[in-house]
Order: C-alpha cells, then structure tokens, then sequence
C-alpha cells in the first residue's frame, strides 16, 4: 500500500490523469482503426516541434521570474529573423543556420531589458509579462504591416509592402528539420505538418536534444546553480553575496533566447511562419506541457520538459483523430484549450509547492 | 475590593509551561507596573485576560479571574471590552487613511436610523458625524492633545498615533481598566514625559492602568505597584516604593537554576581580530545607532539585549545585508561595507535569526543547503569536465554525510528536504553549512530560538568545540541572557541602539537587568 502511495506522489495528480486519459486515448485509437503508424511519426514530430518552446520556460521558472507567458518577445524576434533569412535568399539548412544566428543577438537584448523591467517588477512577473506579451503583438501587428521586405513571398499580393498573414515556407527551410536523417522517410501533410506514415525525425529530435543538453549543464554550472539560489530565495542569495537582479536578467534573457529558437524550430517544423495574432497563443501550450511535466512555479527540470512535451502533444495527436469519429468538428480544439488552460489554473491555485 | 483579580492563572502550550500559578491584583484606579524580559509571559497573561482566540486554540488556561468580585469568564476580546477593559498594542492598531475620528470612532460609530436601515436593519444606519467629532474632541481633550480630529492618521508622528489610540480607548464610556503594553518604547524623551503625566491625570478620573514595560526608572516613576514575571513566574509584587530599581533589575533577571559556566579564561593576550568603529545599521525594528566594539581573536562574545533595541542589527550590520555606515577592520585591513560576499570571501560568515527567511533554501535538499555557500564562495564542490566546472554531486552527498553524522542531524536522509525538518534540526543544517565553510568569525543570530531543549544544549556544545578545537570566533547574539552567560567570555549589552556596557558572565544578575534596561549602573559595585 505504502508502494501504491509512494509511486502516486512520485507520478503527482496531474500526470496520472492526464496518463490515464492519454492511454484510453490510445486504445479507443486502436479500436477505431485510426492509422497507427501515422499517429506515432505524428507525435514524434509534435514533441520535436514544441520540446524547444517548452525547453525556454526552464531558465524562468529557476530564476524565479515565474512562467515566462512574455514568450511573444522572442517568438516575434524569431519570426523576423526567419524572415530575414527567406528575404535574404537564403534556402534549406543555409537558411535555417541564417534564421538561428540572427535571431539570437536581437532576443539578447530584447530578453536583457525584459529582464530589468521584470526587475522592478518582482512579485507580478507572471501578470506584467501577460501585458506585455500582448502589447508586443500588438505592437509587432504594426511592425509587420510597414516593414521594408520585398520578397514576393512574403508580402501581399498587392502592394508594395505588408507581410502577409501565414507565408509558407515551401522553397527555403520548411520541413528541413523534420526531413533530415528521418527515417523511414515518410510523406508529410503540407497543410499540417504531420506525418504520412511512420517516422523518426532524427535530425528535429536531435536539435533538441543539444539545445536540452546544453540548458542541462548550464543548470549543473556554478552560474547556474547560482540563478536557481536566486530564484529560489531571494534573502539566502542576498546573505551569500550573489546579485539576484542579475541572475533574474540572466534567466529571462536565456529563456527569450530560447524562444526565439524554438519558434524557427516550430515553424520549419509547421511548414509555414504565422505573423500577426499568432505569437499571442504559442505561450499558453508551452506553459501548460512543462507544468503538465512536473514543474512548479518554482521548479523545473529538463525532465519535465520531456515528459511534459510528450503528454501533451500525445494527447492532441490522439485526440484530433478520435474525437473527430466519435463526435463532430470542433472538439479536439475544445478538449486541447480545457487541458491546457486548466493545467496553467491548477498550477497557479498550488502556489509554488507542487503541482 | 480589587477591581481585576486574577488567581493561580497557569497556562502551557504543547506541555511548555509559559505560566505557572501567577496572582495579579489591580485596584480602582491604580497604576501598576508589570515588568518582566522578553519570554517571560506578559504577553500570554495579556491574553488570558482579553480572552483571545490563541488561548482557547491551545486549550485554554487554569485559574480564574475576577472583576468587582464577579466572576469574569473571556471567550472573546469583545467580552474584555464590554467589562471595561481597554489596550493600546505594542503596535499600532490604526487605519492610516482614515482621519483622527474615524479611527477613534472605528465599529463603534455614531448613528441614527435612515430609511434604508429602517428596511435592512442596523448595520445600514447613517453615521451621526456631529457627534463622533464632539466625542473625540472631548477624548482628545482628556489627554492634553492639541490637534485636529480631522487630520488623517498617515503622516502623524508616532507619539501622535500613540495617543490616538488612548484616546480610542477612554472613548469608551465604560473604561476602568487600560492596558499599555511598551507605551514608550516608540516614543521620544519628551513625548514620554509627557505620555506619563497624561497616564497619571487618566488614573486621577478612576481609570486603573496597567503599564507593561522594561524601563525600570520609568516604571519606579510613575507607578503605585509593581509586579515582576520571571520565566512564567511571578516573583515579586509590592508597592513601588518599598522597592529599587536595583530589586526590580534582579527580579527579572536572576535564574534559579545553576549555570554550567564554561571554564572563564583570560582574554588579555589574544590579539585584536574585528574592530567595529561608529557602526550604524538602518534595520527595522532593530536598528544601531553607533557602536564601538573590538572583537579579539578565539573569543565567543555574547551580545544581548532587549528585543528592539539593536543587538539583532549588528551582526546582519557587520555583514551588510542592511545599510550600514561606519568603519569595519579584519586583522587592520578595512573591509568594504554592504557587501556580505566581500564579507564572505574574508572568511566571515553569519547564521541569520531568521532561519527559514535568509537561513536555508527549503525546497532543496540538506546536503545542497550545507554546501552551498562553500560551492559559490569558495568554488568548493566543483569539478572540471572537459573546458568547465560542474557541480560535484558525489562529494557535497560525502561532505553532507558526514554533517549529518557529527551533528546528528536528525533526517531520513541528506536528500531530504529541510522544509520538512525541526527547528532544531533546521538549525544543525545552518551550523554544519557554516562548518563546511570553514569561516575564521563565525556571526550567529538567536541559535536557540524556537528549538527544544536536547537540540539547544546540542548547538551550545557545538559552538563551543568549534571555538576550543577548531578556534573559532564566535560572536553569538540571542535574546537569552542564561544561555549567553554560559559560553561567552565577554557579553555586550545593547541599548537603544548604542553599546551600553560590556560585562563578565559571571558579573552579578541585578547588573545585567540594570545594562538591558538601559540604566545608569554606576549605584551598583560589583
């Protein structure tokens, strides 16, 4: 009995529901004779997809600075940097190495004056962030509309300038991560994204893994340790002479960093960059997996991001398909906005103990 | 017949006995001085009488209690009220937005009935203003206050707000007792001097005050009886002036149990090792307004005091996590000021008295807790991979079992959480984290606070080891004088933000009563 226990406490309430949802999800999959193998190379692809955006709520949370739903600032600057890069003329994996590099000095310094303001902030990090996630889209709604781009790809069909809604990335680095060293090689959906049949993208998951690698043994750093102290008790770190408002900037800034990567991944992975209102709900699933994973406001591990990313996109690969047979239209999008929106409640109602 | 009588009033939480057969007596108008160190049980004995909600939540006391000869049973502070007893807190029960009326007047306001409260009842009556105004400038009136029942409460000095809520309390038709407890610890000399006069012209209309304090000259001043608690204990109770100053000061202080007083040893040849000159620290509550103070190497000084008056500020001053001005020197180098990792790389090292606040990380493991500071300070616990530093697991895990061992920490394991820990426990972590950092002063804050016994002779033995063993230097601050009389070699008594005096441990009780209360001690020759 103590064994039942212990393994519940470990597995937490969360996950076991979701778990338990997930493998009936599975099984009714089976029996519905929904294609299996396109399922599972979809999921795959869904977990590589997401893993880096939900990978740049770590940094935050050990910081201290709570869920960073200011994710926007990054993924815009992502976004622009893709774009530069198409512009540029840049295709494939040129384009892709393009897109990263430039992205990662402009979300430096947009992270390390987020990071300043969240510092004069402390306390309502999560709110303040919520508003300026949605004055940076909102600001960025205008940005697009007047930058000076002139591939015809990307802007309006008519006119001069204004980048258009959702640009398709066919033709320079859409799909270039899913594609590379995926075996078996499989036909993806260019609407969706997903798979057409079982596959391993290798070089996607890959991406990841370095990126998760990389945050890993910056965790296991003294820096790193120093900026989880910081996030974790701001009196101790002050009594041991660390600067808690510079590990707070260093958190944030790492977090917008990642961001910014995670969006590029996202989109060559989706097949398409959407401007405009979109960067507005990327934070909310992203959030949602790693609390999903285990984490707390207080705590987060690489391991919750995997377990996280996998739970939830899982579930919104098998439910997509399921609930479309068993009911009508609109459902699985229902069911994807109550799990994640309620994960993110139940989370903030248990404060930063456990969730 | 007395006004308040209180028999054999006994109290305990969880088995601690705070009070034991305590008899107070206050008569029709008197003013009687109930003093006693901090612990002693004044405030618990307030509590019984207002019948507050933490009494009953902890099963409630014995003895009984009587009023005029009736029996008085409080389930409620609101049950004191009605019997005519009145307290100005220690802090400040007043709303700041709210003018000198209103916060007089506050759920006891003046109404009459208006249409809606003729529907919806009482609670909807309109507020009489007219009359609130003319009942508080009467009250304010009473106490000599020339101001303005208009002015809001934010921004008056302190002194003001004090007797805003005096004047709250004599509003009150049927007053015949009012409780102050530490009335002018927040005030200045003159503003004191003229609180007491006002007190005295209250207890001339009839009210009986009882007048909670530690200033001893004050108390002597003013008061028609006094009673002193010691340790839950009440150990004297006379007329004023059959008694001194000198009595009341070893009343409060004196122990009757023996002290196990570590062997005394002679300071005189160790070497000067911190020289404190003219420190200032703006800390809350706790602040210290100029200190000298020469700390010599291998000694454990004691610093005490009475809660408020400073002695917590110079350690948390001396390791600037507060501002701080004045001059520090380690072994005549000059260290920078409010910079606690500047303090840390020279090897000094500070146990907070607020453990769970600035002391431990709680959501991490012991064994993290005791190596942190090591880890970032002294790049302890690192080991080199390739072209970078990592954290050593394997040896903070060696390092803390250790700790866990020689401390006998109690836990299920070092990868516990210390959330989850004793007090007493919580604070061997604190002492094993300063262990491992290997510090050459050692500054500690109230290590005996809110732990038991066993775990307190523990520390206690433990701090001494690491002063005879491992030579240590050890500035031990704490709000238990026995406790510091048992190790220190040199004891600092802080008052009012200065240093006051330096005694011996072994110098005579009535003396360190005398120190703590901030007295001349010259009538005393020891």
């Amino acid at each position: 009995m103590t064994k039942i226990k212990e393994t519940y406490e470990k597995i937490g309430f969360p996950r076991l529901i979701i778990g338990v949802f997930l493998i009936i999800l599975l099984v009714a999959s089976y029996f519905l004779k929904i294609n299996q193998a396109n399922l599972w190379g979809s999921i795959l692809i869904r977990f590589g997809m997401n893993a880096i955006l939900v990978l740049s709520m770590v940094p935050g949370i050990r910081a201290g600075i709570g869920i960073n739903f200011n994710l926007a600032i990054g993924i815009v600057l992502g976004l622009l940097a893709a774009l530069l890069s198409i512009e540029w003329g840049f295709t494939g994996g040129m384009a892709f190495i393009i897109a990263i590099l430039v992205s990662i000095p402009m979300s430096t310094i947009a992270g390390v004056i987020y990071g300043h303001i969240l510092n004069r902030v402390k306390g309502q990090e999560m709110t303040v962030g919520n508003y300026i996630g949605l004055s940076v889209v909102s600001f960025m709604c205008i940005i697009w509309l007047i930058l000076p781009f002139s591939d015809r790809s990307l802007i309006w069909a008519m006119g001069k300038t204004g980048l258009r809604v959702t640009i398709s990335m066919e033709g320079n680095f859409g799909h270039y991560l899913n594609k590379l060293w995926a075996f078996p090689k499989a036909e993806v959906d260019p609407t969706t994204g997903l798979a057409q049949g079982f596959t391993i993208p290798t070089g996607l998951l890959l991406f990841f893994a370095v990126c998760a690698l990389a945050v890993w043994l910056f965790n296991r750093s003294k820096t790193g340790n120093a900026m989880k102290v910081s996030g974790s008790n701001e009196q101790f770190a002050i009594s041991n002479g660390l600067n808690v408002n510079r590990y707070r900037v260093l958190g944030t800034t790492l977090s917008t960093v990642l961001a910014a990567i995670g969006v590029i991944v996202y989109s060559q992975s989706y097949g398409f960059i959407q401007l405009y209102r979109a960067p507005l709900y990327m934070a909310m699933p992203a959030a949602a997996a790693i609390l999903i994973g285990g984490a707390t406001l207080k705590e987060a591990k690489i391991s919750h991001v995997i377990i996280g990313t996998f739970l939830f996109q899982s579930l919104l690969v098998v439910a997509l398909p399921v609930i479309n047979v068993i009911s009508d239209g609109q459902m699985a999008e229902i069911v994807r906005i109550i799990v994640s929106n309620g994960i993110i409640l139940y989370a903030l109602t248990r404060g930063g103990t456990e969730a | 017949m007395a006004l308040l009588e209180m028999k054999n009033i006994s109290k305990q939480y969880s088995g601690n006995p705070v009070l034991k057969n305590v008899d107070l007596v206050i008569e029709e108008g008197e003013i009687h001085g109930l003093i006693g160190e901090n612990g002693a049980g004044k405030s618990t004995l307030m509590n019984i009488l207002f019948g507050m909600p933490v009494i009953h939540s902890t099963g409630g006391h014995e003895g009984t209690m009587l009023i005029n000869g009736e029996p008085f049973v409080p389930t409620e502070p609101t049950d004191a009220m009605n019997a005519g007893i009145g307290m100005v807190h220690q802090e400040f029960m007043l709303i700041p937005g709210f003018t000198i009326t209103e916060n007089v007047k506050l759920n006891r306001e003046n109404t009459f009935a208006s249409p809606l409260s003729r529907v919806f009842g009482k609670r909807l009556e309109n507020l009489d203003r007219k009359t609130m105004v003319a009942d508080t400038k009467e009250a304010l009136n009473k106490l000599h206050m020339d101001i303005d029942e208009f002015v809001k409460i934010e921004g008056l000095p302190v002194g003001y707000m004090q007797f805003v809520e005096i004047a709250r309390e004599i509003d009150k038709r049927n007053l015949r007792l009012l409780i102050l407890d530490e009335p002018t610890a927040v005030l200045t000399e003159s503003e004191a001097e003229k609180f007491l006069e006002v007190i005295k012209s209250l207890s001339e209309m009839g009210i009986a005050i009882l007048f909670i304090t530690h200033r001893l000259e004050e108390i002597k001043s003013i008061s028609d009886r006094i009673t002193v608690l010691r340790d839950g204990e009440m150990v004297l109770t006379q007329n004023t002036d059959e008694v001194t100053t000198l009595d009341m000061a070893r009343a409060m202080v004196g122990r009757s149990i023996e002290l196990s007083v570590e062997d005394r040893r002679d300071l005189s040849e160790h070497p000067l090792h911190m020289e404190i000159t003219d420190l200032y620290v703006d800390m809350p509550g706790e602040r210290v307004r100029g200190i000298n103070l020469e700390i010599k190497k291998g000694e454990i000084l004691g610093i005490g005091g009475l809660a408020g008056q400073g002695k917590i500020g110079v350690a948390n001053g001396i390791m600037g996590l507060y501002p701080t001005k004045g001059k520090i020197t380690k072994d005549g180098v000059e260290m920078k000021l409010n910079d606690p990792r500047g303090m840390l790389r020279n090897n000094v090292t500070f146990l907070s008295e607020d453990r769970k606040g600035m002391g431990l990380l709680l959501d991490d493991s012991i064994e993290y807790n005791i190596a942190y500071t090591a880890l970032e300070v002294k790049n302890r616990f690192l080991k080199r991979v390739l072209f970078s530093d990592f954290v050593d697991n394997k040896a903070i895990t060696e390092n803390a079992e250790q700790m866990i061992k020689d401390l006998d920490i109690r836990c299920t394991s070092g990868k516990q959480h210390t959330r989850r820990l004793s007090g007493g426990n919580q604070q061997k972590v604190c002492i094993a984290k300063a262990l491992t950092f290997g510090p050459d002063i050692l500054l500690i804050s109230e290590p005996t606070r809110g732990i038991d016994i066993g775990a307190k002779k523990l520390v206690m033995d433990t701090l001494v080891r690491l002063n005879r063993e491992e030579g240590m230097t050890i500035v031990i601050t704490s709000s238990e004088l026995a406790e510091l009389r048992q190790i220190s070699d040199r004891i600092a008594i802080i008052s009012d933000g200065k240093l006051h005096a330096i005694l011996e441990p072994d110098a005579p009780d009535e003396l360190f009563g005398l120190a703590m209360a901030g007295d001349v001690m010259s009538e005393v020759t020891s």
